[in-house]
């Protein structure tokens, strides 16, 4: 089955969703969105640099991601320039650097409508394992920190003073993120990214009582965006990133409409 | 004497050109009520985060007692509406607890019925109550409140100091408090460290109300006005206004002893002054 592209598209593209949900729910908690876009413009430069040295693209993209988060991470160390501003600055000159150094790749023709908007039908068998190692491991450890880190989400100074080491549990949230998106470049493009992390996550705020149930929720509504891009895709014919952004867009849409009937049911129950 | 909980020493902090801590020493031990009071502005939450390790010093140590678990009560909570809490799960923010167990703290602290709401919707008043009911689960060796009264009403404040005395009486712990205002703390409190980004005096509620240090913090009027606060009330107000009834006979009996107290006192200061 692995064989047919539209099941690889399928495959990777909810396992990508499942996986961007609860990370999604933290960017959302924790008003990062910006950051993401970040890091996704930094991986152009991942692209560029893996042509250059002979480096598998996917790697290159991880690894230029997780370099910038940690040269944002110690970029927030100092106060004299705003942490908007650091972002901005890395994600555009990386952007830049990116596309200047493409020229220099000889004899390579690249597609950079593919980087920049995500080419899920030509997902391969390797990119699934992949993302499903990554994803696995991303949501592991998510998992085996989501306490301490909500706690810090919630406020900085309760966790602190409980002996919950704030600045270490914050990079490693950050490098966890950039390995997600460093993944997720090939589904969805490095412009469309943070759509796919956030706009599920803020669909499901409707419906959420408690964290956990925001972060399942955000799962479940970009695993169905998946679903609905890749068939509007199929059945007529337009770009699949694009479409699956324009599904979680039409869900939210849909969640902010049916959120206070829901309500109003739920509490006359 | 037994060893400190926390203690920092000699510690210094500037922003920028300006000074926030100039050479602060404070240790807390097991059991003891120390408020920091201070005008605004003084540094008292700098100092305070700066004990807890949230923010560096620029010299100096803070010595924390190994395995010290501290239940921290912060000035203002607002959790972003973006996060979906409910009280149930911001009790467990830290640590598990059975729902029995949140319902048993939240009843101690009279706010069981507010178990399943969104912290969201929370008053002032039930908001600080299910901050204390997080610090009862959590059984600390020291609790720290930063202003635990902001925003809540006047005779809801006297509620809640009342609430924190009956939760440092059950679990046995040592506080620090910060106020910037000595109205009530006053009578519960062992020693009081009067703080201006350095400690200007300390000792106990009555030296420290004398010292001149303090006096001249605050003026001698305000200073004066401590203690005999208490009478301003017939009656008490729940935390959300409602008046409740008194209680009774003791609590009456407690009110005319501040009252003697005070009276004395004044009329002590002002034979000193004359």
């Amino acid at each position: 089955m692995l064989d047919d592209f539209l099941f690889r598209a399928v495959l990777g593209g909810v396992l990508l969703a499942v996986v961007c949900g609860p990370f999604g729910a933290f960017i959302v908690w924790r008003r990062m969105a910006f950051f993401g876009d970040m890091l996704a413009h930094t991986a152009l430069l991942g692209v560029t640099l893996g042509l250059l040295i002979g480096l598998d693209i996917r790697i290159g993209m991880i690894v230029t991601c997780l370099v910038a988060a940690l040269l944002l991470a110690f970029g927030q160390r100092q106060s004299k320039i705003g942490n908007d501003t650091v972002l901005g600055m890395l994600a555009h000159s990386t952007l830049a650097l990116g596309v200047v150094a493409l020229t220099f790749v000889e004899g390579v023709a690249i597609d950079l409508t593919a980087y920049l908007f995500g080419d899920i039908l030509a997902v391969n068998t390797t990119d699934i394992l992949l993302l499903a190692i990554g994803g696995t491991f991303a949501l592991g450890v998510l998992t085996w920190m989501w306490r301490p880190l909500l706690a810090l989400t919630v406020s900085p100074e309760i966790a602190a003073a409980e002996c919950i080491p704030v600045e270490r549990l914050r990079l490693i949230f950050m490098l966890l993120m950039a390995l997600v998106i460093g993944m997720a470049i090939k589904i969805v493009g490095v412009l469309l990214i943070t759509a796919l992390l956030i706009i599920p996550a803020a669909s499901a705020r409707f419906f959420a009582r408690t964290p956990e149930q925001m972060a399942i929720g955000a799962a479940f509504f970009g695993v169905a965006s998946v679903l609905a891009g890749i068939s509007m895709s199929w059945h007529i014919d337009t770009p699949a990133g694009p479409s699956i952004v324009i599904s979680t867009a039409a869900i939210f849409i849909l969640s902010a409409g049916v959120a206070p009937l829901v309500r109003k049911l739920t509490s006359r129950a | 004497m037994t060893a400190p909980l926390i203690e920092g020493r000699d510690l210094v902090l500037s922003f920028g050109n300006e000074r926030v801590l100039d050479q602060v020493s404070l240790a807390i031990r097991p059991g003891e009520i120390i408020t920091l009071i201070g005008p605004n502005g003084a540094g008292k939450s700098t100092l305070v985060k700066t004990l807890l390790g949230l923010q560096k010093a620029d010299s100096g140590e803070v010595i924390r007692k190994r395995g010290l678990t501290i239940g921290y009560v912060p000035q203002k909570l607002a959790i972003d509406q973006v996060l979906p809490m409910t009280v149930k799960r911001f009790l467990t923010l830290t640590r598990s607890a059975s729902r029995a167990d949140c319902e048993a703290v939240l009843d101690q602290v009279g706010a069981g019925h507010v178990i399943d709401s969104q912290m969201s919707e929370l008053s002032g008043g039930e908001n600080q109550r299910v901050m204390l009911a997080r610090t009862l689960l959590l059984r600390p060796d020291l609790l720290v409140l930063d202003e635990p009264t902001q925003g809540v009403d006047v005779s809801g404040q006297a509620e809640l100091y009342r609430l924190i005395d009956d939760i440092r009486r059950e679990l046995d712990c040592a506080v620090l408090m910060i106020s910037h205002d000595l109205h009530l703390v006053m009578a519960k409190t062992d020693q009081v460290v009067c703080f201006n980004r350095h400690v200007c005096c300390h000792g106990q509620p009555e030296t420290v109300r004398q010292h001149p240090e303090y006096r001249s913090l605050f003026g001698s009027r305000e200073a004066d006005a401590i203690g005999i606060y208490h009478h301003q009330h017939d009656h008490e107000h729940d935390l959300s206004g409602h008046v409740v009834g008194g209680c009774g006979h003791d609590h009456a009996h407690e009110h005319s002893h501040d009252h003697a107290h005070a009276l004395d006192t004044t009329a002590k200061e002002a034979a000193g002054t004359n």
